[in-house]
C-alpha cells in the first residue's frame, strides 16, 4: 500500500513550536516552587524581631558587640575627645555626609548617631562582609601612622572612623550600616525597630 | 579437573553472550577500552585525566562514609566534625582521605589543563571536549567551596560569607541574589544545610554526568599528542590508525603505575601531612583558623582561601574597585572558555610552535603561580603592586593571544608522531 498523504510541513512546525512554547512555560512555572523555596523562611525572618539592649554600664571608649539578624551590632560610646577626632578627619573619609551610604534619616548627620556620644553600627564591613577589629587611638596593631581610633578589616584592608565612615583608597565602597534604633529610655536600646521614633 | 574448568569457562562465555544479546557489553568494552585507539606517543602529561577519575571515586566512596556520621547543622556540625576525627573507628583516616582528595583534585585538574595548554588540546575539532572539561573544572570549584563550608570552623563561616558577599557586589540584583543563596540575612545553619544538599547530591551528580560527557567526547574525536598530530589521517587497510595503539591493555597498563606512584604520594600526605603545614601558611590543606568553631561576631584576624582559589583570590584584591575585582576574577575563571577561538595558530603542540606562544605561556604560568602565592600573603602596599603585575600578565595572555599566535613563526609538523 502506498502512502500517498502529503506532509505537511509548516503545520508540523508550527505545532512543534507550540509544543515548544507551552512545556517552556510549564518548566518556567514548575521552576518557581523550587527558587521559592530558598529564600529565606518564615521562622528565619521571625529570628530577626528587634532586640533591647541595656547600655547603663557602657563605659565611655568601650564597645559592645549585640547579635541581630544573626548579624553583629556594635554600640561604642564615644568620648569628646573621640568626636573632636572624627570632625577632624572629614577630609580623610570618602563619604563624610554619608550621602552615598546606608542609615536611617536620624543618623545621617556629623556623628551618624541619635545621640552624639553612641554609634550603633553593624559591625560589617562593607566590603565583602567580614567583621573589622576595633582598634583604639595609639594601640600596637595601629594600621596607619597618624591612627585616630576606628575599625580595621583583616580581610583586605579597609579601614573606618569612630563613626563608621570609610577612609578614602581602601576597597569598601561606602560607611559601615546604622541599623534602624530608638532610644526606650536613656539607657536602654531597642535595636531593628524605630517605630513612633523620630 | 581440567574438564571442571573448562565447564566453568564455558559457562562464564556463556553468560557474557546471555547478557551480550541483551545489553551493549562486548560492544562498549570494545567500544571504549579494548578497541579505542589511543596515540602510542602518550607521555607524562598523559597521567592525569584516568587519576581525576580516581581522585573522584575517592570522593564519592569517602564523601559517603562521611555523611554517615556528620550532622549537618549549625549546633551539631563543628561537633561532629571532631566526633569523626576522636571518636568514629578511622574516622580520621576517612576525613583526612576527602579532605587530600579535595586539594588532590585540584592538584590533577590543574596539570591536566595544563597539558591541553602544552599540546594545544582544545583546538579543533576538540572544543566541545575542552568546553566540557572546564565546565567540570566551575562545577568543581563550587563543589569545593560548598564543601569547605560544612565543617563549620570559622574559616569555613568567613570564607563563605565573603564568597557570597562576592555575588551582592552585582548591581541591581546582588543584595537579592546574595539572600537567596544564604537564605539568610547572614550565613546560618540555613545556608550550611543548603549548601549539604547541593554538596552530596546536586553537584556531585552533576560532575559525573559531565565526566560520561567529556569521556564521550573524548571517544569521539580521539586523544590528542604531545606531537599535536591527528593520527587519523593515516590508517592502514583495516582502518586502524598506523600510529594509535589500543587503549586496552596498553593504556591501562600505564596508567595502573600512574596510580601506583599517586596513591604513594597521596598517602604520604593523609597520614603525614594532612593540613599541609607549609611554613608561612596557615595550611594549605586545612586551616588552622578553621579547628576554632564559626562565630558570626568574630572575623578571624588573617583569612586566606584554600590554595586552588588564590590566584583568583589575588587578582580580586588586585582591583582597586569593589564590583571591578569580582568582574576580574569571574573573568580570571572564565575566560578558559574561549581558548579555542582565540587561539589562531594552525599548530597545536608546544613542539612546533613559534616562540611567541611558548614565551607567552611561560608568562602565564608563572603569572598564575605567583598569584597563587600573593593570594597567600596578607596584603601589602608592595604585594598588591605584585598582584596588579601578574594579574596584568595573565589577562593579556587571553586578550592578546589572537594576535601572537596568528603571527607566530610555527615550525612544520612531521606526518608521523615521533617517539
Amino acid at each position: 500500500m502506498e502512502n500517498t498523504i502529503e506532509v505537511d510541513d509548516s503545520r508540523r512546525r508550527f505545532i512543534t513550536a507550540a509544543a515548544t512554547v507551552v512545556g517552556g512555560a510549564g518548566v518556567v512555572a514548575g521552576a518557581i516552587p523550587f527558587v521559592a523555596t530558598m529564600t529565606p523562611s518564615a521562622k528565619t525572618k521571625a529570628i530577626g524581631a528587634p532586640i533591647e539592649v541595656d547600655i547603663s554600664n557602657l563605659q565611655p571608649g568601650e564597645r559592645i558587640i549585640e547579635k541581630w539578624q544573626g548579624k553583629p551590632v556594635w554600640i561604642l560610646r564615644r568620648t569628646q575627645e573621640m568626636l573632636d577626632d572624627i570632625t577632624a578627619q572629614n577630609n580623610e573619609v570618602g563619604d563624610p555626609e554619608s550621602n552615598s551610604s546606608a542609615q536611617p534619616s536620624y543618623a545621617k548627620n556629623e556623628y551618624r548617631a541619635i545621640k552624639d556620644e553612641v554609634l550603633v553600627v553593624l559591625g560589617i564591613c562593607t566590603h565583602l562582609g567580614c567583621s573589622p577589629n576595633y582598634i583604639l587611638k595609639g594601640a600596637e596593631n595601629s594600621p596607619a601612622a597618624d591612627w585616630k581610633g576606628g575599625f580595621f578589616c583583616p580581610c583586605h584592608g579597609s579601614s573606618f572612623d569612630l563613626a563608621g565612615r570609610v577612609f578614602k583608597g581602601v576597597p569598601a565602597p561606602t560607611n559601615l550600616v546604622v541599623p534602624p534604633y530608638k532610644f526606650l529610655s536613656p539607657t536602654r536600646l531597642l535595636i531593628g525597630d524605630d517605630s513612633g521614633a523620630v | 579437573m581440567t574438564d571442571i574448568a573448562k565447564r566453568v569457562v564455558d559457562g562464564l562465555y556463556g553468560l557474557r553472550d546471555w547478557v551480550d544479546a541483551r545489553f551493549p557489553l562486548m560492544k562498549s568494552w570494545n567500544e571504549h577500552l579494548a578497541k579505542y585507539y589511543a596515540p602510542k606517543n602518550f607521555n607524562f602529561w598523559y597521567f592525569f585525566g584516568s587519576l581525576a577519575l580516581l581522585v573522584l571515586v575517592i570522593q564519592i566512596l569517602t564523601g559517603i562514609w562521611l555523611t554517615m556520621n556528620y550532622q549537618p547543622s549549625d549546633e551539631g556540625a563543628f561537633a561532629s566534625v571532631e566526633y569523626i576525627m576522636r571518636d568514629v573507628s578511622w574516622g580520621w583516616f576517612i576525613r583526612y582521605m576527602h579532605s587530600t582528595g579535595a586539594s588532590a583534585f585540584f592538584v590533577v585538574i590543574y596539570l591536566h589543563m595544563f597539558r591541553a595548554l602544552l599540546y594545544g588540546s582544545y583546538k579543533k575539532p576538540r572544543e566541545l571536549l575542552w568546553l566540557s572539561g572546564m565546565a567540570i573544572y566551575l562545577v568543581l570549584m563550587a563543589e569545593a567551596f560548598f564543601g569547605y563550608l560544612l565543617p563549620w570552623g570559622q574559616m569555613s563561616y568567613w570564607g563563605a560569607q565573603v564568597i557570597i558577599s562576592l555575588f551582592g557586589a552585582l548591581p541591581f540584583i546582588g543584595e537579592e541574589l546574595s539572600l537567596w543563596i544564604r537564605g539568610d540575612f547572614v550565613v546560618s545553619g540555613v545556608t550550611l544545610n543548603r549548601f549539604f544538599s547541593l554538596h552530596v547530591i546536586a553537584f556531585p551528580l552533576l560532575i559525573c554526568a559531565l565526566v560520561g560527557f567529556h569521556i564521550l567526547a573524548l571517544h569521539e574525536v580521539g586523544s590528542n599528542n604531545p606531537d599535536g598530530i591527528e593520527i587519523k589521517k593515516n590508517k592502514n587497510e583495516q582502518g586502524i590508525p598506523v600510529d594509535g595503539i589500543p587503549f586496552h591493555p596498553y593504556y591501562t597498563v600505564k596508567d595502573i603505575l600512574g596510580v601506583v606512584v599517586f596513591l604513594i604520594l597521596f598517602f604520604g600526605v593523609v597520614f603525614f601531612a594532612p593540613e599541609m603545614k607549609v611554613p608561612g601558611t596557615q595550611g594549605l590543606f586545612l586551616e588552622s583558623a578553621n579547628f576554632i568553631p564559626a562565630d558570626p561576631l568574630k572575623t578571624p584576624e588573617h583569612i586566606a582561601p584554600v590554595w586552588y582559589f588564590t590566584p583568583f583570590y589575588a587578582i580580586l584584591r588586585a582591583v582597586p574597585s569593589q564590583l571591578g575585582g569580582v568582574i576580574a576574577m569571574g573573568l580570571a575563571t572564565n575566560l578558559f572558555l574561549l581558548l579555542p577561538w582565540l587561539d589562531r595558530s594552525p599548530v597545536r603542540s608546544w613542539r612546533y610552535r613559534g616562540w611567541n606562544y611558548r614565551c607567552a605561556l611561560i608568562a602565564f604560568i608563572i603569572s598564575f603561580l605567583c598569584l597563587g602565592w600573593l593570594g597567600l600573603q596578607v596584603a601589602t602596599p608592595l604585594y598588591t603592586w605584585m598582584s596588579r603585575f601578574f594579574s596584568v600578565i595573565y589577562f593579556l595572555f587571553f586578550f592578546l593571544m589572537p594576535f601572537y599566535t596568528a603571527i607566530d613563526n610555527d615550525k612544520a609538523v612531521p606526518e608521523r608522531v615521533t617517539g
